[in-house]
């Protein structure tokens, strides 16, 4: 069964067409001019202005290393996030400590660690699976760089970015 | 004497072409993507710096310009973009087209007058007697171009985009030369800077009170300002003015007449397969069409480069301090002119919709062709009877 579908009963003013669209060039122009006059509210001007201030507790950025209040590096290197890392990006050579350092009952730390950024996916299970809190992902979200090996972040790069976490394991401690 | 004029006109051309018209061509490129920007809420291009390390600098340079270096950037864009041929091109026609398409709106510019007098010369290139017939003429040959660019691009969308740009502008142009008649019975005069010091002495033809200034001076009587046959000649003037504009519009294929390149339909219709400096030449040619237009409108019924209030230039007082000062004010004006009615183009292609094909074949053929000729016979009779 066909419907037949009636046409709308324009009136003269709505055939020509002219005053609808003097009605349109006035809607565009109070646009144009409350934007001029800096009354419409618009989106945030990024490089200029930046979200950091209101940015959550728990935003995931970039992967860090810290170091405690004694300024010793808080990795074990025992490699549970490298195991964790769903991409492998990271990447960490064990080395023992020599017996005559101040922390030698640590056993082991670090001598490379490296996070390939180019394949971090910022998921957060190396500072969730990390025994010694020594892993932590920052609130860095603007990780640049010209070259892939800018974004190889070595073990200066990340205790760079990672800065001091005082207060969290005091096993390690020196006795007094 | 010939030296002088064949150095006059070269003179003339760089400097309307190269000094005025690029220039402008590229920040109305500009001012289209910021005012459609701030009429959409957005902000638009508003910064541009200059990446002078690049050529081994320490800094990048940053001008507080906003982002009025952005016409640079994109000019620079351009000439270093990879020059790409597709293998399935007809290569002769497919360089050709881009060059058709440019020409002609440089060519139009020829004859319009963008200033009174400068130097002891006519601002215009070339001050002919048939001024307005030229410009229909050579602006008639830039659909060629477009022809051209979507049949060497031997591909689909390129096709569709150029069969329905030259119907279009075949239909359209009947409806704008045919507007003009009535505007060059009043004038009696083809040549573009006569019907300027017309409009001067008698009022700009879209608004007839402009020589308000002369009954002031006593140069007239306040009964001419506005005279009865100029009240009753203002409706065919105003049908005209709107016949022409809207066949314009059509012409220079800006929205809501812009089915030559329905970006939605026809991916970017006729220059699909065109890049780098080639399809900047199409986009210029475009602009430079508009400015054309713009100019011709200005001429025709904005009274080109006269502003009440103030003196007019002669030939032979051109050459003094205030005659300098003067032509340079006039050619501001005209410019000026050219600008604001560059931005009213933009600013109806942000508020309207496309039309559709159907709809916009019917407004040419079945209203606009007949308002511009019934217009033309209301005039010969107010001209005849009154």
């Amino acid at each position: 069964m066909a419907y037949t579908v009636r046409r709308p009963n324009l009136t003269f003013a709505e055939k020509i067409y002219l005053p609808s669209i003097v009605a349109g060039l006035a809607i565009t122009f109070k646009h144009l001019k409350n934007m001029l006059a800096g009354k419409t509210k618009v989106v945030m001007q990024y490089p200029e202005e930046k979200w950091d201030a209101s940015m959550p507790e728990h935003y995931r950025g970039a992967p860090t290393l810290v170091r405690d209040e004694h300024g010793r590096e808080r990795c074990v290197a025992c490699q549970l996030c490298e195991f964790i890392c769903p991409p492998r990006a990271i990447r960490i050579k064990p080395d023992e400590l020599p017996a005559q350092s101040k922390f030698a009952k640590v056993e082991k730390f670090p001598l490379e660690f490296d996070i390939d950024m180019t394949r971090c996916i910022y998921c957060g299970l190396c500072e969730e699976v990390c025994p010694e809190q020594a892993i932590y992902l920052k609130k860095d979200y603007a990780i640049t760089g010209t070259t892939r090996a800018a974004l190889m972040h070595n073990k200066q790069k990340l205790y760079e970015l990672g800065g001091t976490m005082p207060d969290l394991v005091h096993k390690w401690n020196p006795e007094k | 004497m010939d030296w002088i004029l064949i150095l006059s006109s070269v003179a003339k051309t760089l400097f309307l072409i190269f000094g005025v018209v690029l220039p402008l061509v590229s920040y109305t490129v500009y001012a289209e993507r910021r005012v459609s920007a701030l009429i959409q809420d957005r902000m638009g291009p508003n910064r541009t710096n200059f990446p002078i390390s690049l050529l081994g600098f320490k800094k990048d340079l940053q001008l507080p310009l906003g982002g009025l270096g952005q016409p640079i950037a994109d000019a620079m864009k351009f000439m270093l973009k990879e020059e790409f041929t597709p293998g399935h091109v007809k290569k002769f026609y497919f360089w050709l087209a881009p060059c058709l398409a440019m020409v002609p709106a440089l060519a139009t510019l020829a004859v319009i007058p963008f200033g009174s007098f400068l130097f002891g010369q006519k601002m215009v290139v070339a001050d002919v007697n048939v001024g307005i017939l030229y410009v229909f003429a050579i602006a008639s040959v830039g659909v060629y171009g477009i022809v051209l660019a979507g049949w060497a691009s031997n591909s689909k969308y390129p096709f569709f985009g150029s069969i329905r740009s030259s119907s279009q502008m075949i239909s359209y142009e009947l409806a704008l030369g045919l507007s003009a008649v009535p505007i060059l019975m009043i004038f009696g005069n083809l040549n573009l800077s006569d019907q300027i010091m017309h409009q001067a002495r008698e009022g700009w033809l879209l608004l007839p009170f402009t020589n308000v200034d002369m009954a002031v001076r006593g140069e007239i009587a306040w009964s001419q300002v506005l005279t009865g046959t100029e009240l009753l000649l203002w409706l065919p003037i105003v049908l005209s003015f709107v016949v022409f504009t809207i066949s314009m519009f059509a012409e220079t294929n800006r929205l809501p007449f812009d089915l030559p390149e329905s970006e939605t339909e026809l991916v970017a219709g006729y220059h699909t397969e065109y890049s780098a400096m080639k399809f900047a030449l199409f986009f210029l040619g475009e602009y430079a069409a508009m400015i054309t237009g713009c100019s011709l409108i200005v001429v025709l019924f904005l009274g080109g480069w006269h502003l009440p209030f103030l003196p007019l230039n002669s030939l032979e007082g051109s050459t003094g301090i205030w005659g300098i000062i003067l032509g340079l004010i006039h050619i501001t004006i005209f410019f000026a002119k050219v600008s604001l009615l560059l931005g009213f183009f933009i600013w109806v292609r942000w508020t309207l919709p496309r039309f559709r094909y159907d709809q916009l074949m019917k407004l040419g053929w079945l209203y606009l062709f007949e308002i511009a000729l019934v217009n033309i016979f209301i005039t010969a009779a107010i001209l005849a009877f009154i």
